[in-house]
């Protein structure tokens, strides 16, 4: 399958924010032309976390990333390789390889733990739009508030209460690519919420994505078990989801993984 | 460079934000436009030939341009290499406008930005931080305003 590695490469590179980097030991996989037949090797490499995107260099100021691994559908584990700080990358897809990765120290790799299992597009989504509905909620409380000035109260807030026409929107990002146009030119919105998915009139709440992963590894997304299909395949509604809901069953899924992955440490897998 | 192709060909099968029979054209010389299956998945574009089970390839879509460009048709186009177009002819100017918009919205960095743009107008509003509660607000990607490595 191709890809268009030339515009990766240049997106691992070039000075947008990366969300995590440093040195860490990457165990070399069996049939890697590196491979020895006894033992395991690790091999030094300087990695860039970039939203979904795990890089990896030779070096920290090689211009061309090694391999990249894609994160999403992914979980992130602690695991009990002979190296202290070690931790792996795991796809659950059968027969997947998994990432196994060994820090310099308890922080930095708890650190990475926590920054590659909150790395998917997925994750960024469900914050996004749960954010979304905040600011939905707030403004609309401050229409509320607005109607009976007795009940304003720090002074913070009544700079916004006389003048809603003036919220102000945040300054235009630098980076115009992909994205921009559709916020940034809505300007204020009286009483409303200027995002990028405001429709004129009426804020949407966007669907909920269909649940991408199982525990299972069924194809279809079936839910995991214990967990109420109504909940993950409609629509989202303000009422019915609630995000600590979601990040609790993402909590569950990578425990019943995390079972399952042990279990097959006991069966010699 | 290496990759995790395995897990690229099964988020390919995933349930897709968008999927469609478009005609597309890559940007090589004399490539002419092909009807193929389109399908958006995370920050991915994917496409197969329409009897096929296995794309034929995938575009990130982190920094690349969307432009509309004549009727029913848009491109997207790579920063660094703006001329190298991929161009897509919808079967109607309204199927081509809920691409265009799709798209715009499917990459990370869209994201990102509406995080800190959302989390920055309710810090405003509400005088909290609302990424507290989810123990994520110290991380460097959700700060406002560009940092560098």
């Amino acid at each position: 399958m191709k890809l268009n590695e030339r515009s990766v490469a240049h997106y691992a590179t070039c000075d947008s924010p990366a969300d995590h980097t440093g040195f860490l030991r990457k165990r070399v996989e069996r049939h890697h032309h590196h491979a020895h037949h006894y033992g395991t090797s690790y091999q030094r490499r300087w990695f860039v976390l970039k939203g979904n995107l795990l890089f990896y260099f030779e070096e920290r100021e090689s211009r061309e990333p090694v391999g990249l691994v894609v994160l999403e559908g992914c979980t992130v584990e602690l695991c009990e390789a002979a190296e202290e700080f070690a931790f792996a990358i795991r796809f659950d897809d059968a027969g997947a390889r998994a990432y196994v990765l060994v820090a310099d120290g308890q922080a930095t790799m708890e650190a990475w733990v926590k920054a590659l299992s909150r790395a998917s597009f997925d994750y960024m989504r469900l914050v996004v739009k749960e954010l979304e509905k905040q600011l939905e909620e707030a403004c609309k409380s401050l229409a509320a508030c607005r109607k009976s000035p007795r009940r304003s109260s720090s002074s913070g807030r009544k700079r916004h209460l006389s003048n809603p026409a003036l919220l102000p929107l945040q300054e235009k990002p630098a980076i115009l690519e992909n994205g921009y146009s559709t916020w940034g030119s809505g300007g204020c919105v009286p009483g409303g919420a200027s995002g990028p998915d405001y429709d004129e009139g009426q804020v949407k709440p966007p669907p909920l994505p269909p649940r991408r992963r199982s525990a299972t590894g069924s194809a279809t997304g079936s839910p995991a078990p214990g967990l109420s299909p109504a909940m993950l395949q409609s629509p989202v509604s303000p009422d019915t989801i609630c995000f600590s809901k979601l990040h609790d069953w993402y909590g569950q899924e990578i425990v019943a993984l995390r079972r399952e992955w042990q279990e097959r440490q006991k069966r010699g897998y | 460079m290496r990759y995790n192709e395995r897990e690229l060909l099964c988020l390919a099968r995933q349930p897709a934000e968008k999927a469609a029979e478009i005609r597309m054209s890559v940007p090589k010389k004399g490539s002419v436009l092909k009807k193929r299956l389109v399908k958006l998945v995370v920050n991915f574009l994917f496409y197969f030939r329409t009897d096929e089970a296995e794309p034929i390839g995938a575009l990130l879509l982190e920094h690349c341009r969307i432009t509309k460009e004549e009727e029913n048709v848009f491109s997207i186009s790579f920063i660094e290499e703006p001329e190298r177009k991929y161009c897509f002819e919808c079967a109607s100017e309204e199927q081509c406008q809920e691409w265009v918009e799709a798209l715009k919205r499917a990459s990370y960095e869209f994201l990102r930005r509406s995080l800190i743009f959302y989390r920055n107008e309710i810090q405003k509003m509400t005088g909290k931080d609302p990424l507290e509660q989810y123990g994520i607000s110290e991380e460097a990607r959700f700060q406002l305003g560009t940092h560098h490595q």
